[in-house]
């Protein structure tokens, strides 16, 4: 095949990358440049989109023996993941731009122009275990459980993972720092990355505030009713948060409190103790199926709510416009906007069902 | 392998190659006062006569350099500096919009860290400075001007501008003026005395020489701050050990590129007929940037709507066609073209296009081995033909129902 390694310039994908020149494809390498103005996110070695991690890129497919090139791939990410980042928050919602990202930029921009230059697939470093039954793809979280991505790759259709190549997910982390070590890529030690690639110091609430400015309202106990305190805009929280509410006074039953909701019409944020905040029931819109198969009637899965963690027991069932999810166990901290994934069990891993978005919880 | 980048550099020529590595070889450091120092100081000072007579300057006049951004970089910073030790009025720094970075970015920094007046000479279609341009930008305050730098020629279009003419107009004023000739040197004809410049950077590797050597003409009553400070060397204007090997390369090249220049000028002339023959055959919309005519005989640029430069330079990288995609680089990405945007085009055009570039070693074959592939490249650098996978929230319903 002729296939086209995204390479980040971090370990997974150069050995991803590896490891597709060793299967006998014709690899290039291409590093995605995210930020309009390279060296102005992240620097040193954690982001995605230094100079620095487009050289370190640059010097693994040197080490494989691969073309490589950096293309531009700024304008499409501000437009398809910054800007949606930002317009979910406004909205009173918690996105997962690495999600959107996959969809919209890895394994549909990139993937575009790739298969217009005649390759067949886009290798990644993600942890995912992604293998063809009939021409169906079933993708499975990898055996790396602390590590597993099936997650955020969960939302791409059964053609984009049909052009997709994840060689990692057989392998655990530290296999594959130790197959770096053992090739001599020197990216071997670097360190993983981590959080959102465009929020250079962590800080999303600072980054949220400062392109959506003030939005002013109030914070009140659900129960009571009584207003608590003000706040500067409802995109400054989100739902299951616990930590720098800026409510000074303590609850009467002296339990801490958590945001339960967020209504941005009114600019409300509704707070209140943890079982306040356990969901039983969850309603989705925006249903991928990755394998290409859709849900027929009820099923029994696994769904994950989170990149990590938030997994409980579940039913899943298909209704007009999306899917219903009963939790056999309920969980805490389900914000819509958020990324549903349900698994069902299977002997040889996990393998992903369907992927939605979460608009409602009861 | 077709090599049509000869702009970002061209190969060394072996009478170049040949006079470096036989001074590597020498012991003696041009400034030491033993026997082997006085030959090596003898042989860099010949050199220094040589490149003057082949540029139209006086030995006293060369200082010689890392390269061209070197050059750039001392002429602007070096002559603002001493422009403005001489009269705090004078911050302004008017330097063309189609400018190398080694020269924009420069004055930018001027601008941001030594209080200078950043003032953007504004081209016309064809990216070239009109004389009416620097004179309305002079305006009635000529005594606030600094210094003036205009490139002698594109290095993306090949555009040449009217170097002396401007000269003229800032002289008039007593303002210098500095050209970067880095494109035109061994095409065009370039005359230091003649132009009426006041400073000019050159450099080895465009002419067959080595990368990291390279020459500034600083005229002798042009008042110029070092950059660099040390030992002293080249009037005192660029310390650092006289580098004989490179410099000895670079004039070795420069003579032989002066000399061939006018069947060289008259070879690449007739090579990019070929290539834009080619080029227009192979994909009837292309768009080819720059002037009309009288533009460097080397340099074809050329838009392909609908594709993005850099994905098409890959495809033609893949059937063995390097190019580029003529913009400055930051971490290899290419952005759209600054030169394009001040000429007037949309970031799309000035995003969609590549820059092919002859030089000594070009053939036909390297210009009809392009015309061979560029009709498939560039349907696969536009996609045609593959389905959308991008999605609309919209979509994604309608999957599921």
């Amino acid at each position: 095949m002729k296939v086209l390694a995204a390479m980040s310039g971090g370990v997974d994908s150069a050995v991803a990358a590896a490891r597709a020149v060793e299967a006998g494809h014709e690899v290039t390498g291409v590093h995605m440049a995210l930020s309009a103005k390279p060296g102005t996110l992240r620097t040193g070695s954690r982001g995605c989109c230094t100079i620095e991690d487009a050289g370190d890129a640059r010097r693994a497919a040197d080490m494989l023996g691969i073309p490589f090139y950096v293309w531009d791939f700024s304008e499409e990410f501000t437009e398809e993941v910054v800007a949606d980042f930002l317009a979910e928050y406004e909205r009173g919602r918690t996105p997962n731009p690495c999600v959107r990202c996959n969809e919209r930029i890895k394994f549909a921009a990139l993937l575009e122009r790739a298969i217009g230059l005649g390759f067949d697939a886009v290798c990644t470093g993600h942890y995912a275990r992604l293998s063809t039954v009939d021409d169906s793809p079933e993708l499975r979280r990898s055996v790396d459980e602390g590590k597993d991505q099936s997650y955020v790759l969960a939302s791409l259709t059964a053609e984009q993972l049909r052009h997709s190549l994840f060689p990692l997910g057989g392998s655990r982390k530290s296999e594959v720092r130790a197959e770096a070590e053992r090739r001599g890529l020197f990216v071997a030690r670097k360190p993983d990355s981590h959080d959102i690639c465009f929020i250079a110091d962590g800080d999303t609430r600072g980054f949220v505030e400062s392109r959506l400015g003030t939005r002013p309202g109030t914070i009140v106990d659900d129960e009571t009713g009584e207003v608590l305190a003000e706040h500067a805009g409802v995109h400054g929280f989100t739902v299951g948060q616990r930590k720098g509410i800026g409510v000074e006074a303590p609850a009467v039953d002296g339990r801490p409190r958590y945001v339960l909701s967020l209504e941005p019409v009114t600019a409300t944020v509704r707070v209140g103790s943890r079982d306040r905040l356990t969901v039983d029931e969850i309603e989705c819109s925006e249903v991928i199926y990755p394998g290409g198969q859709q849900l027929a009637g009820p099923a029994e899965v696994t769904v994950q709510i989170r990149a990590h963690g938030g997994v409980a027991p579940a039913v899943v069932a298909p209704v007009e416009d999306g899917v219903t999810v009963h939790l056999r166990e309920s969980i805490s901290g389900v914000a819509p906007g958020q990324k549903l994934v349900a698994y069902t069990e299977s002997a040889d891993g996990d393998l992903a069902l369907l992927a939605a978005t979460i608009d409602r919880t009861a | 392998m077709p090599y049509l980048d000869h702009a970002a550099t061209t190969p060394m020529r072996p009478e170049a190659v040949a006079v470096l590595t036989e001074a590597l070889r020498a012991a003696g450091n041009p400034s030491s006062l033993h026997a082997s120092g006085r030959a090596a100081r003898r042989r860099v000072e010949e050199a220094r006569e040589s490149c003057a007579a082949r540029l139209g300057a006086r030995a006293s006049e060369v200082i010689f350099t890392g390269g061209g951004t070197e050059g750039d970089n001392l002429a602007v910073k070096g002559i603002y500096w001493a422009r403005r030790a001489e009269d705090p009025r004078r911050r302004r720094v008017l330097v063309s919009a189609v400018e190398h970075h080694a020269v924009l970015d420069t004055a930018e920094w001027l601008r941001d860290h030594e209080e200078a007046e950043l003032v953007v000479l504004g081209v016309d279609a064809s990216g070239r400075v009109a004389p009416e341009e620097l004179r309305a930008a002079i305006g009635d305050d000529p005594d606030s001007v600094a210094l003036v730098s205009v490139m002698l020629a594109n290095n993306e279009v090949g555009t040449v501008n009217p170097v002396r003419e401007l000269a003229a107009i800032a002289a008039g004023h007593g303002i210098p003026v500095h050209t970067d000739a880095v494109q035109a040197v061994g095409v065009l004809e370039v005359d230091f005395a003649a132009l009426g410049v006041a400073a000019l950077s050159c450099s080895a590797h465009k002419i067959g020489g080595p990368v990291g050597a390279g020459a500034l003409l600083l005229r002798r009553d042009t008042a110029c701050t070092p950059v660099l400070h040390g030992g002293g060397q080249e009037r005192e204007v660029r310390s650092g050990t006289l580098a004989t090997a490179t410099i000895l390369g670079f004039v070795r090249a420069l003579e032989l590129a002066v000399s061939e220049r006018e069947t060289h000028a008259g070879e690449l002339a007739r090579l990019r007929a070929l290539l834009l023959t080619a080029v227009c055959a192979a994909v009837p919309d292309a768009v080819v940037n720059g002037p009309e005519h009288g533009g460097l005989p080397g340099i074809a640029h050329v838009s392909f709507p609908g594709c993005r430069g850099d994905t098409l330079l890959a495809a033609l990288d893949a059937r063995g066609i390097e190019c580029s995609t003529g913009s400055a680089c930051t971490a290899g990405v290419s952005r759209p073209s600054h030169v394009l945007l001040a000429m007037g085009a949309d970031a799309e055009a000035a995003r969609g296009c590549l820059r092919f570039s002859l030089g000594h070693t070009s053939t036909d074959a390297d210009v009809s081995a392009l015309g061979e592939v560029l009709g498939e490249a560039v349907t696969g650098a536009r996609g045609r033909g593959v389905p959308s996978l991008r999605r609309r929230k919209t979509d994604r319903v309608k999957e599921m129902s």
